[in-house]
């Protein structure tokens, strides 16, 4: 009797558990939605509503402007008609997954994007993970031993990397490594000369990866280290390590299995939210490689100015920022049972 | 002696002595952190260089036509930092851009300010469903890729320094809004607050005269940091070739130094001159920034 009444009961709190999971992820979700909404209403009141439309702005450049021209360009883009109906045309082709046509190539946006989307990957994704272990291994590593000369001079460099602007780092590593050392190339994925085949393709795209990659890597980790080293400096007050210490556990162990696994919490969802700041840094550093990614695709869209690139991409970033937000929610449900409460 | 009494005790006189106290035990804890007196001696030094700078320079050195240097000449000869791609002195425009950087800079981070305080008090005091909105906000503008929105900000609306302004503080003040929200949370909490809602204190009142002044410090520490950021986020559209074209900014020296090949040309100099620049008086602005943080928030100061 008490037996199946305690399984019943477990059942129940499972099933409760589930419950309360569905309704954190639907609370969660609706805030997504809205900010994807939002980013949606934005990029067309951006490109839209304010002052300065593409058209004006095109008929600067061109050398002989004459209205005949003008008008032709205001049909093209859609722009001659009411606003309610160009916000419609909008929506309809953007739940299609048209972005528009970009200027310069005279292709749709979207497979421009398809051909760009995998070296910024790459290229983002090497940094981030390389950014992350350094940066959390020596912020937890600098708490741990605070008020030293180790945690002064991790501190310090970290600021000074956080104060130096990307470009500064990008052009200084071409110059010392790519033109006087002669180490690494200053630029672009791959050579034209390299044979077609897996691994000459293979160490090509790492020679070539290495520099921007740590230069983004330079870039991020110090904002990842202040992080997890206000986040160690935190739990180092708790009494569970004094009772860890006092069990006789090695200082090490302490630290890796009782402290860092506390202060990880708060840090893992940091990742996540940083996305927007990799985006940034990646923008500078593709643009001064030339890695054909979407950083430099931005870049490149800049001055001509490409609209429909810069529209479309500002929807893909700032959306990518609020998809990798809800990841972070839910993964903080399954790291962290505190979070289960709300 | 009533009417010395009364002098001393008016309540200007005990609000100015408190004041000079609670702002003399600040600086006590602001001056034992070295990083943040080293900070705050480099802000003086870029602020009078900033004002004082455009009178050290020759007059025409930012003229193409007046240059009289080789192009791209080392360091040296009369050039402390070489030359730039015209022949011009780079030390000089260096020099020259350190006002447009910090008007820029500062300019932007108070428009966002401005922004995150009153977002931030609203939020904080109102419960319920102007708060959520108003928060969404805020969050929302926290994890926008901020550089990509200020770009294409700035693309549309032309470039020029007022653009820049307003593209830097509109994407910057969300940081600002939830590091008030939380103190305005925790002012709302005292018993003055109550006492003052049962005189009848309307939400204007209690906003602005009892929450407004004890979220200030705060304010300051964060504006000072956001001003870190706003000059980077300056100097990197300026790089980007979205820069004033009416002024030298070290952003705009360092699209030029790109764009005329100096990297070809190993013109290290060029760039290390206003990218050093850059690096240091944002570091400066992030030490004096954390160490007022630091002495205002007894918890960080462990």
């Amino acid at each position: 009797m008490t037996v199946t009444q305690g399984a019943e009961q477990a059942q129940q709190k499972t099933r409760g558990n589930h419950a309360g999971f569905v309704r954190y992820l639907i609370n969660r979700a609706s805030g997504t939605l809205v900010s994807l909404l939002a980013i949606v209403f934005s990029a067309f009141f951006i490109f839209r509503v304010l002052p300065g439309d593409p058209v004006t702005n095109l008929m600067q450049e061109v050398e002989n402007p004459t209205p005949e021209l003008e008008a032709r360009l205001r049909a093209e883009y859609g722009l001659d008609e009411p606003m309610m109906i160009q916000f419609w045309n909008y929506l309809t082709d953007l739940f299609q997954g048209d972005l528009g046509t970009s200027i310069q190539y005279n292709v749709p946006v979207m497979d421009l994007f398809v051909d760009r989307v995998g070296p910024t990957v790459l290229l983002g994704g090497v940094a981030m993970v390389l950014a992350v272990f350094i940066g959390y291994g020596l912020g937890a590593a600098s708490a741990w031993r605070h008020g030293t000369r180790f945690d002064r001079v991790n501190v310090y460099s970290a600021l000074v990397f956080f104060a130096a602007p990307t470009f500064l780092i990008s052009m200084l590593a071409i110059i010392i490594f790519s033109r006087e050392l002669r180490l690494f190339p200053t630029g672009r994925m791959g050579s034209a000369q390299t044979p077609d085949e897996f691994f000459p393709q293979l160490l090509d795209t790492v020679y070539h990866l290495t520099l921007p990659t740590l230069t983004l890597t330079l870039m991020m980790y110090s904002g990842y280290l202040l992080t997890m080293r206000a986040a160690m400096l935190d739990e180092m007050g708790n009494d569970y390590l004094t009772t860890a210490r006092a069990k006789g556990l090695r200082d090490a162990a302490v630290r890796r299995k009782h402290a860092m696994r506390n202060a990880l919490l708060p840090t893992t969802t940091v990742v996540f939210m940083s996305l927007g700041n990799l985006i940034n840094g990646s923008l500078i550093t593709e643009m001064i490689y030339s890695w054909p990614g979407l950083g430099y695709m931005f870049y490149q869209a800049i001055s001509v100015p490409d609209y429909p690139v810069l529209q479309g991409l500002f929807i893909i970033f700032a959306g990518s920022t609020v998809l990798a937000n809800l990841a972070a929610d839910i993964l903080y449900w399954f790291i962290d049972p505190r979070a289960r409460k709300v | 002696m009533s009417s010395s009494a009364e002098v001393q005790y008016s309540p200007r006189a005990i609000r100015l002595a408190r004041w000079r106290r609670a702002s003399g035990k600040l600086w006590k804890e602001f001056a034992k952190q070295k990083g943040g007196v080293v900070g705050l001696i480099g802000l003086g030094i870029f602020i009078i260089l900033a004002i004082f700078g455009p009178m050290l320079v020759s007059e025409n050195a930012t003229s193409v036509v007046e240059a009289t240097g080789e192009r791209m000449a080392p360091p040296g000869d009369g050039y402390i930092f070489g030359t730039d791609d015209r022949g011009r002195s780079v030390a000089e425009l260096t020099i020259l851009g350190t006002r447009v950087t910090l008007i820029i800079g500062m300019a932007a981070a108070f428009l966002g300010m401005i922004i995150g305080t009153t977002v931030g008090i609203i939020s904080g005091h109102f419960e319920g469903k102007i708060s959520w909105v108003l928060m969404r906000i805020a969050e929302w503008f926290m994890n926008l890729p901020t550089l990509v929105l200020a770009v294409v900000l700035v693309v549309i609306m032309g470039r020029g320094m007022l653009v820049m302004v307003i593209a830097i503080g509109v994407t910057s003040w969300a940081g600002t809004a939830r590091v008030v929200r939380a103190q305005t949370r925790a002012v709302e909490g005292r018993p003055y607050m109550e006492r003052a809602k049962a005189l009848g204190a309307g939400h204007g009142h209690q906003m602005v005269r009892h929450v407004l002044p004890n979220v200030m410090p705060l304010v300051l520490a964060s504006t000072i940091m956001a001003v870190a950021g706003a000059i980077l986020t300056e100097s990197t559209l300026a790089f980007l070739g979205l820069y004033d074209p009416a002024s030298v900014s070290w952003g705009r020296m360092l699209n030029q130094a790109w764009s005329a090949g100096a990297m070809t040309a190993q013109a290290w100099w060029y760039i290390l001159a206003p990218g050093l620049m850059i690096l240091l008086v944002v570091l400066c602005f992030t030490l004096a920034g954390r160490a007022l943080e630091t002495a205002l928030n007894p918890r960080l100061r462990k």
